[in-house]
């Protein structure tokens, strides 16, 4: 009895030691999102590229939809402009923006500047969307589906590995689920 | 005389120069927004929400303290909220569905934080019940400390130096020189 308590400290350290040493390789900032399954939130907006023209949640609802939250004061937005030009040409999904805590006019400039990728951005300058969407930073895209659930919440720059990975299997059964009615 | 006027001087300036640095930091950790409530009890509930709210980007600040955008944006939205007339509970649920557990400093009690609200308490009492059982060990008992007749014959012919202790101490320096 007395050999076994003599070894319990061990095993306590040995223990403590795996679990910080997983600890190591985690990422802090990778966080779930706790909107997934939920319904996506109303909101009522103006575009970024009119401002007289608002939209709202049944303007996008329908389709399978990525929703791409950018702004330009973010340089991961940047980096993935490109392969969002190369999404925007895919018929499988539409592909709508968030522009997110910016400014009309240099967000407009920037699509000039860089092509617009997007169906539409929805200029939310106050964040509100965002906030009501659980959005942490930008960039971040959401996969919603067509009944306006959303399924998916991807924070960081997609490119083809990305999306190979994390969003083709997904948007696949999302086009089954769709085709079969459910 | 002049050396202490350059090193006067030179005080100053070092002086100046981190009152400055201090109030360029005070200034950038300030954050900009400026709201205006209807009330003392609703600015007072809205600077302890922002304190109990966790930034979601930056981890290790409260709402009152970030600079980051979805900080300044979660703010807002929570001027919004008590404008509406929300109660704190309601706020505080409506950014648990939004963001999850994570954005509450003070995690709620569920089966997933057991450990966290118990643990510490668990330990204590493990402590004490450890340090009962070494406490209630029996001590060494004075009979078992006393010498037994043998030993204390032995003892006395040590103090009282016999022939048979001395010729023992004497073949064991002889053995020694051998060596």
């Amino acid at each position: 009895m007395n050999k076994v308590i003599r070894f319990i400290p061990l095993v306590l350290v040995i223990a403590l030691g795996v679990v910080l040493y997983r600890g190591l390789s985690l990422n802090p900032n990778e966080m779930p999102s706790a909107m997934i399954g939920k319904s996506m939130p109303n909101f009522s907006l103006s575009t970024l590229n009119n401002a007289n023209k608002i939209v709202t949640k049944a303007d996008f609802v329908g389709d399978i939809v990525l929703l791409n939250v950018w702004a330009t004061w973010c340089p991961t937005c940047k980096y993935e402009h490109p392969y969002l030009l190369e999404l925007s040409k895919n018929p499988q999904v539409k592909l709508y923006g968030i522009n997110y805590k910016d400014e009309r006019e240099p967000a407009q400039q920037w699509l000039t500047h860089y092509e617009d990728p997007y169906q539409f951005s929805v200029f939310d300058d106050e964040g509100l969307l965002g906030v009501k969407l659980g959005v942490f930073g930008a960039p971040e895209t959401f996969v919603i589906d067509h009944h306006g659930i959303i399924r998916k919440r991807f924070a960081g720059a997609i490119d083809v590995r990305v999306w190979r990975k994390e969003f083709e299997p997904l948007i696949k059964q999302l086009i089954t689920e769709k085709q079969q009615g459910k | 005389m002049s050396e202490f006027k350059l090193f006067n001087r030179v005080l100053f300036v070092v002086t100046m120069v981190v009152t400055a640095c201090f109030a360029v930091t005070n200034a950038q950790a300030s954050p900009v927004e400026t709201f205006e409530f209807q009330d003392e009890v609703t600015k007072v509930r809205f600077q302890a929400l922002s304190k109990e709210l966790r930034c979601p980007k930056c981890q290790n600040q409260n709402l009152a303290d970030s600079n980051s955008t979805v900080a300044s944006a979660l703010r807002l939205d929570l001027y919004n909220l008590l404008i509406q007339n929300k109660s704190d509970t309601e706020i505080v649920d409506l950014m648990v569905d939004r963001y999850g557990e994570f954005v509450l400093y003070r995690p709620r009690v569920s089966s997933l934080t057991y450990v966290l609200w118990f643990g510490p308490a668990l330990l204590i009492f493990i402590g004490i019940v450890i340090v009962i059982i070494i406490l209630r060990k029996k001590p060494i008992s004075k009979e078992n400390l006393a010498l037994n007749s043998d030993q204390k014959t032995k003892l006395e012919q040590l103090l009282s130096g016999s022939a048979d202790v001395s010729s023992t101490s004497k073949s064991a320096s002889e053995h020694k020189e051998k060596e």
